[in-house]
């Protein structure tokens, strides 16, 4: 394990300096530059991959033609106000301790948030793996613990896992509140709204590592828009982009992998069939979007004894009850419906920098590292507007 | 056992049990009573052995003295407590050493509290009471007046240290925010990060085949170097908490002066870039404890780096920035700008939220 993680260490800092060499960056907006005769919008889907692009502000450096708009893929961005409720309700629960990934903590429920809980008092657990949730069960006997498992089919599998785990070892002092997203499902409801602006995407890499790219290939074809699986270090993304402006200029669409150091198109079949033992899809509401079928994962039925439900009879519809279940942002003048399908970008907003900043956010996508705002906020932000 | 004068009850346990390795820290020990004498008897003074301690009065007496001074106080929270390249105690020394030098001060006397929880194996104080006397001795510092407090189990982490320090200002009192100006340079003795990156992997229980140890050093004798060949800092921060971009940004506030640094001429190591890499953070935030930026005219640049260079606590001296043009001349001014490695620039903020948190 320690030898493990000293050659990751080695390979991460090796792919670093290879994908982030300035001569290279150069050389490949230049070929963008040579291919691109008209103004294309192009949407990078994952919030990792906008972080990179402002980051390093490949965006300034892409000929003014290119117009990259920001897409829904940030888990926290997109979990709605009612489950943040309903985890604030659950860690409030006498003897619960609720397991976060600290991403969370700040984004605002209706009233408050977890990290606002935890200073009243409610016993959180700030996570780094969903397995820390299992020791945390075998050192609590007496506790419940509520797992908040946040995220993309990326993530997927580790939660999969950890329910497997969880099962054989019969803990029946743990329970899952999931909110889980798929992506294809929203690139569809994306292209299918009358205001769409989106020309190619640049799908996300990490998403597809597990899933490969197979359920790209009919969206590609229906909607006639090429999708480049794409990484996250400057050379990955303006490889994709170089691929997405060469098809949309060749009038073709169909699904290229940029991404091939890390991305199959049948994907990893183990993660796959983990995430299929565990959780089936089912229909999911997107904070600031709204509803898409089959948009999400729940538990199947040899797991649902770890339904929070099922230990808190009532408490859902409590809480419900009590806040509203808003899918939307508690404030009404914000924005990140908008800003999260591409409509508007985050200096449009008149509360960014202002009334929404990090240590005070409106809307979930100014809380995360990976949201659209917050990746503004902390690299373009100016002092006018702080 | 030796109780010496005492004829009270007994404690079930011998009260000289300070020597055993099983023993731990009671509540006892820092009631006032004969635990609490054990505790300083055994443990405490003779490690810091000094004149001034052995009065055993309230307070340290202090002679007067004919430069100004300066004064700081900093408080440690570490967790673990024993991380690679030093420990708690070790910390608690040179951090408030380094917060003195600093201010260009020459460190003279500092003050100790120890906060400990019920529970704490007595070896492991043993152990950090002797790394604080270990630095304090190495550093010139005396550590001539302290407290102990012990807490009930599960009111602390183990151990909480406070010093405060008073060092002497025998070059005068130039170095400090307000002082930095437009022709400033950027300078930095050594690779950043370290610190941060090992207490982080040993939290972790991440090991490297050559454990990435903390930069935990005193600072002091660079800086008397510095001043006595005659560089005169305009000012000088320790990169701790909030690492070099935190910093940076409080001085830039802090004197009204924008800066700039450039990504290529940070240093940073192999391993740490790896390691913070894999961990999501960039090492431009992450706390280090023998590092440190000297922000001095231009024209005395190459004169720092020089002496810098031969003087065994700078492992890598280097020019990353300058400072460049007020704040508050355009309402767009940015305090800390990037230049990055690819050449487009950006802010530098400090670290938002709380992801590394107990660093020091």
């Amino acid at each position: 394990m320690w030898q493990r993680f000293a050659d990751a260490c080695e390979l991460a800092m090796r792919y670093a300096t290879e994908y982030r060499d300035a001569a290279s960056v150069n050389s490949f907006v230049e070929a963008i530059d040579k291919i691109c005769t008209q103004h294309w919008v192009l949407m990078e889907v994952c919030g990792g991959q906008t972080n990179a692009i402002i980051k390093y502000g490949l965006d300034e450096l892409l000929p003014e033609k290119i117009e990259l708009i920001h897409g829904p893929g940030c888990p926290v961005c997109v979990t709605p106000v009612k489950i943040i409720d309903y985890a604030i309700a659950l860690a409030q629960q006498p003897h619960s301790i609720l397991c976060t990934y600290a991403d969370m903590l700040q984004v605002p429920g209706t009233n408050s948030s977890l990290a606002e809980a935890r200073s009243e008092g409610a016993q959180l657990h700030v996570m780094y793996s969903p397995l820390d949730a299992i020791a945390v069960a075998q050192q609590n006997p007496d506790s419940h613990i509520v797992v908040l498992a946040v995220g993309f089919e990326s993530t997927a599998p580790a939660h999969a896992l950890f329910l497997q785990q969880a099962r054989q070892r019969k803990l029946k002092n743990l329970s899952v509140l999931l909110s889980h997203f798929r992506v294809p499902p929203a690139l569809r409801e994306i292209l299918a709204n009358p205001e769409n602006r989106v020309q190619a995407f640049l799908a996300a890499g990490h998403v597809c590592s597990v899933m490969g790219y197979r359920e790209y290939e009919p969206i590609a074809q229906q909607y006639q828009v090429p999708i480049v699986v794409t990484g996250f270090e400057p050379i990955d993304i303006l490889q994709g982009i170089y691929h997405c402006v060469k098809q949309l200029e060749g009038g073709q669409a169909k699904v290229e992998n940029q991404y091939a150091r890390a991305v199959t198109r049948k994907g990893n079949s183990t993660a796959q069939a983990a995430i299929a033992d565990v959780f089936e899809y089912s229909d999911r509401q997107w904070r600031g979007i709204g509803g898409i079928a089959d948009s999400g994962f729940k538990l199947r039925n040899g797991y649902k004894m770890f339904e929070p439900e099922f230990h808190f009879p009532g408490l859902l519809a409590a809480s419900q009850e009590t806040h509203g279940g808003s899918l939307l942002c508690t404030s009404t003048s914000c924005l990140s419906g908008e800003i999260m399908t591409g409509l508007k970008k985050p200096p449009e907003c008149t509360n960014f920098g202002e009334a929404c900043t990090p240590e005070k956010p409106l809307g979930a996508p100014m809380v995360t590292s990976e949201g659209a705002c917050h990746t503004y906020f902390r690299y373009r932000q100016t002092e006018s507007n702080a | 056992m030796n109780l010496g004068q005492y004829t009270g009850p007994l404690c079930p346990l011998p009260a000289d049990h300070a020597t055993d390795d099983q023993a731990r820290v009671q509540l006892a020990h820092g009631s006032g009573g004969q635990l609490s004498t054990v505790l300083l008897d055994k443990i405490i003074r003779p490690a810091f052995d000094n004149p001034v301690l052995a009065e055993q009065q309230d307070g340290a007496l202090l002679n007067a003295v004919n430069s100004p001074l300066a004064f700081t106080t900093d408080s440690f929270v570490v967790s673990p407590l024993f991380f690679p390249g030093g420990d708690i105690g070790k910390l608690a020394v040179i951090g408030t050493v380094n917060d003195l030098a600093m201010c260009a001060a020459e460190p003279w006397v500092l003050s100790c509290s120890l906060i400990i929880e019920e529970g704490l194996p007595i070896p492991q104080l043993q152990k950090i009471v002797q790394s604080m006397a270990v630095a304090a001795r190495q550093l010139g510092v005396t550590i001539v007046t302290g407290d102990t407090k012990v807490v009930e189990k599960g009111s602390g982490d183990g151990l909480f240290i406070n010093t405060s320090g008073i060092g002497k200002l025998t070059h005068g009192t130039h170095c400090k925010p307000s002082h930095i100006g437009k022709n400033d340079v950027l300078i930095v003795n050594g690779d950043i990060g370290r610190h941060g990156v090992a207490v982080l992997s040993q939290r972790q229980g991440l090991e490297f085949e050559k454990p990435i140890c903390s930069d935990c050093q005193g600072l002091a004798d660079i800086v008397q170097s510095l001043l006595a060949n005659d560089i005169r800092p305009n000012c000088m921060r320790d990169l701790t908490r909030g690492g070099l971009a935190g910093n940076l940004y409080e001085l830039s506030l802090a004197s009204g002066w924008a800066m700039e640094v450039d990504e290529a001429l940070i240093p940073v190591a192999d391993d740490v870039a790896g390691a913070c890499e894999l961990f999501g953070i960039d090492p431009i935030h992450v706390a280090c404890e023998g590092r440190f930026v000297v922000i001095v005219d231009a024209r005395q640049a190459d004169e720092t780096l020089r002496i810098m260079s031969e003087h065994p606590s700078c492992p890598m001296p280097q020019q990353i920035g300058h400072v460049s043009e007020p704040l508050g001349n355009r309402d767009d001014t940015v305090p800390l700008v990037l230049r990055s490695k690819i050449g487009t620039r950006r802010r530098l903020d400090p670290i938002r939220g709380e992801p590394l948190p107990r660093i020091c």
